[in-house]
């Protein structure tokens, strides 16, 4: 791959992502582009690289398909999970009494663990039945969204993050894989969604988790998602981001929800809307 | 200090693990097989022990530590290549608190001490 070839693929995902591609990820490319060079009938990834340019629709997206897969565990940053099984849940299910309705979006879901950890934890919360609970989860990556779906892990994946209990209570052995079972599948609807794109399909949501997807946006990029969120949130709502990200200089409409707990924020509740009643 | 027993029959694992509890902090012991394992833990009970579950009389182990009366309950966690994951459930209920593949690294070895309250 020649200078200019990588500079095309990182415009590429910078136009249609918002990623930013660093220039020492040329490894990192090839290792993810390989595949989809195979799949396409090229020969060498470097061929793939040479026709990027003139590459149809469905190459371009397969090629940042490829590239946005993140890596993902059970219960990833457990003070996160922690974090939201004594207080968010708990702080939400009494703010909600009256509606009974909660509303859970998992916006960079990768391959299903996360929001598969949430609903675990709403299983063991033994929530009323006459809730509805939505759990949603969305990441721009077709292929990590369709093993989400599938729901398989392999040993080593189920080993990170997932107490033993926990793995033998929700997951089935299927082979050399483990299988989440049904029950907690069902919990979770998922869909391919970038983040640049437009909100109108979500609606309202009381609880945001988009962790270590913006360490690779364009600052812009970041902005624009933040903002989106704040506008899909609730004002009472929760926003949790990977333990290494900040809001500075991207966002202003949230607050740390507990200096403890990395990457947890609250909606800043602004004064209150003339015709908020009315509308 | 807490004080860990590694049983295992390769001689090399329980040199490597022995080696990755002392980074750890932990006062490491070995065993080669399980007579010898619960004749240790009956002379001292370790805060721990690591069982092979693909040994012959691993689970064995498990189970007779668990009908061992002693002062403390060692947190038990049992090791296991990917072929020996069968072994899950049936450790779980003979009394191990976790589990662990082999190969496992540092970090990973962390991750169960730090699930079952070792660190």
């Amino acid at each position: 791959m020649n200078a200019a070839e990588f500079a095309y693929l990182a415009d590429l995902l910078k136009r249609r992502a918002g990623f930013h591609l660093a220039p020492t990820k040329t490894q990192l490319a090839k290792s993810r582009l390989a595949p989809v060079a195979r799949r396409y009938g090229f020969r060498k990834t470097d061929e793939l690289f040479a026709e990027l340019r003139d590459a149809p629709e469905d190459l371009a997206r397969a090629v940042t398909d490829a590239m946005m897969i993140n890596e993902s565990s059970f219960f990833r940053d457990k003070s996160c999970f922690d974090h939201f099984r004594g207080v968010v849940l708990p702080s939400l299910l009494s703010a909600r009494a009256t509606s009974r309705r909660l509303r859970i979006w998992c916006a960079a879901a990768s391959t299903g663990q996360e929001p598969y950890s949430l609903a675990m934890i709403l299983d063991e919360a033994k929530i009323a039945k006459d809730w509805r609970i939505d759990l949603i989860a969305s990441d721009i990556s077709g292929f990590a969204i369709s093993r989400a779906i599938e729901g398989r892990y392999s040993q080593y994946e189920v080993q990170r993050g997932l107490p033993a209990q926990t793995l033998v209570r929700y997951f089935a052995q299927d082979g050399d894989q483990w299988r989440i079972s049904e029950r907690i599948r069902r919990m979770v609807s998922f869909r391919t969604f970038n983040l640049l794109d437009s909100y109108g399909w979500l609606g309202e949501v009381d609880v945001i988790y988009c962790r270590n997807a913006f360490l690779y946006f364009e600052p812009l990029a970041k902005r624009a998602c933040l903002k989106a969120f704040s506008q899909v949130l609730a004002d009472d709502g929760y926003l949790a981001l990977g333990a290494s990200e900040t809001l500075e200089g991207a966002s202003t409409a949230f607050a740390p929800d507990d200096a403890s707990v990395r990457g947890v924020y609250r909606k800043i509740r602004r004064t209150a809307r003339p015709i908020a009643l009315a509308s | 200090m807490k004080h860990c027993l590694v049983v295992d029959e390769s001689r090399v694992i329980r040199k490597v693990v022995c080696h990755l509890l002392a980074e750890m902090k932990f006062y490491a012991e070995e065993a080669e097989e399980s007579a010898s394992a619960l004749t240790a833990c009956r002379a001292q009970m370790p805060d721990v022990v690591l069982v092979n579950l693909g040994n012959p009389g691993g689970i064995e182990l498990v189970r007779a530590l668990r009908r061992t009366k002693s002062e403390k309950q060692p947190v038990i966690i049992g090791t296991m290549t990917e072929h020996d994951v069968d072994h899950i459930s049936e450790a779980l209920s003979a009394g191990a608190n976790e589990y662990v593949l082999k190969p496992f690294d540092r970090d990973t070895l962390k991750e169960k001490f730090v699930e079952t309250g070792l660190m």
